[in-house]
């Protein structure tokens, strides 16, 4: 857990346990500090985070330090969100988007 | 003044009137918070889920007066954010629904919720132009990009291309040499309108190549993009050029769907106000920043507009304080 944050910080290293092997779904925010856009969904996804404890993992990966899962999952462009649910990447959202539209795109899966 | 429902001896079963509502987050909407702050008004600013607006997604700023050294848009916004919330402005990064501008109180429904307002701000500033063509939107995210700030990563030496002919393709050509290997600048006509300094810098730029009179007709590929079908404007001849990555700068369209019907908008949508004042063709509604300005379309320009309307706006309550 990140400190005093509702989302985990996942890494190239860490990103086959923490989200692949996960039992519960996880919702990945491939983001980086150049990105504006991904500002603007941070606020969003912790409250989301918060709110789904238990039901769903919200991760955040930074792509400048971690470019082989971002390159594994064909992200080019940020901000980029995939659910993944049983290790597969179920559902992919591109672009920054408010707190009823995610939850509207997520929620066949969760 | 608001209408404390809790203070009166007999409580009033309608929700608080707030003095004013600001809609928008950019340069205009931020001031205009500054400023209505300030005068003790205590506005409520819907920014929206896309908070800071268009300077969001630059990188340095070099011509906002006050910064020498420059500042990158997204530092330049949290200054703005950061001052407004200094001086009391409640900002909520939500997306208004939907407005009544009409009588002397307004409404902003926000998630369902409705807010009651006796002035509304309306900055909503212009959102960036879609090139309409085949391929564009199912390639969003997939090689087709609307922020050359966040994608040019992932573009390195990679042959793409950018589309536009002003300031912002200029900017986002030029910086995405620093990624790419290759960048073509296609343009539908003779002539650029962007300013000489940027035009210059990009023709400098040995990466850049620029092709004119030409549009794009599709963008190719399955999952991924593959390259552009290109037709002369000229000719009608049509090619294609091979690229991975597309970024779209042609211009942008006033935000004004949310207030369409209610107050007076111009030919391209762009909201209308009186001489040199912000207000609109409704009675305590004011508009300022890339939602009026068809001209300037500045960072400070809008931010100097934001003021105006906050000053208006303020003059107006005052006046119609009952």
């Amino acid at each position: 857990m990140s400190e005093g944050s509702a989302t985990l910080t996942v890494t190239d290293g860490s990103f086959d346990s923490d989200v692949i092997k996960s039992g519960t779904p996880v919702l990945v925010d491939f983001w980086a500090t150049w990105c504006g856009p991904c500002k603007m969904i941070a606020p969003v996804l912790e409250e989301l985070a918060g709110e789904k404890a238990g039901e769903l993992t919200v991760a955040k990966l930074d792509v400048d330090a971690n470019p082989e899962t971002a390159r594994a999952f064909n992200v080019v462009s940020i901000p980029t969100l995939i659910l993944f649910k049983d290790g597969e990447p179920v559902k992919r959202i591109v672009g920054a988007k408010g707190k009823a539209a995610l939850l509207r795109e997520i929620a066949d899966e969760v | 003044m608001t209408t404390p429902d809790t203070d009166s001896p007999v409580a009033s079963l309608a929700p608080a009137v707030h003095d004013v509502i600001i809609i928008g987050s950019g340069p205009a909407g931020y001031t205009a918070a500054v400023y209505t702050a300030r005068a003790q008004l205590k506005p409520l600013v819907f920014e929206g889920v896309q908070f800071g607006g268009a300077l969001m997604t630059t990188t340095e700023v070099e011509n906002y007066p006050g910064f020498k050294e420059g500042i990158t848009g997204p530092e330049l916004m949290e200054e703005m954010r950061e001052q407004a919330l200094r001086f009391g402005a409640d900002l909520r990064m939500e997306d208004v629904e939907a407005v009544s501008l009409d009588g002397p109180v307004k409404t902003v429904t926000v998630d369902g919720e409705t807010y009651r307002a006796r002035a509304v701000i309306l900055a909503m500033g212009a959102a960036a132009r879609h090139l309409g063509v085949p391929g564009e939107q199912e390639l969003i995210g997939q090689g087709v990009s609307t922020c050359a700030t966040c994608d040019g990563f992932f573009f390195r030496d990679q042959d793409i291309a950018v589309i536009g002919g002003g300031d912002s393709a200029m900017e986002e050509a030029t910086f995405l040499t620093r990624f790419a290997r290759s960048v073509t600048l296609i343009h539908r006509r003779d002539e650029f309108r962007a300013s000489r300094i940027m035009l210059e810098r990009a023709q400098a730029n040995e990466k850049i190549t620029f092709v004119t009179n030409t549009e794009v007709v599709a963008v190719e590929g399955d999952s991924k993009v593959s390259g552009l079908l290109l037709r002369n404007t000229a000719t009608g001849e049509e090619s294609k050029l091979p690229v991975t990555g597309v970024f779209v700068a042609i211009g942008h369209d006033p935000r004004s769907e949310l207030v369409r019907g209610l107050i007076d908008l111009d030919d391209e949508g762009y909201v209308q106000v009186q001489g040199r004042t912000t207000n609109t063709s409704q009675d305590g509604v004011f508009a300022a920043g890339d939602l009026v300005d068809h001209t300037y379309r500045q960072a400070i320009t809008a931010a100097g507009s934001g003021c105006a309307a906050a000053i208006d706006a303020e003059r107006w309550l005052a006046e119609h304080d009952s």
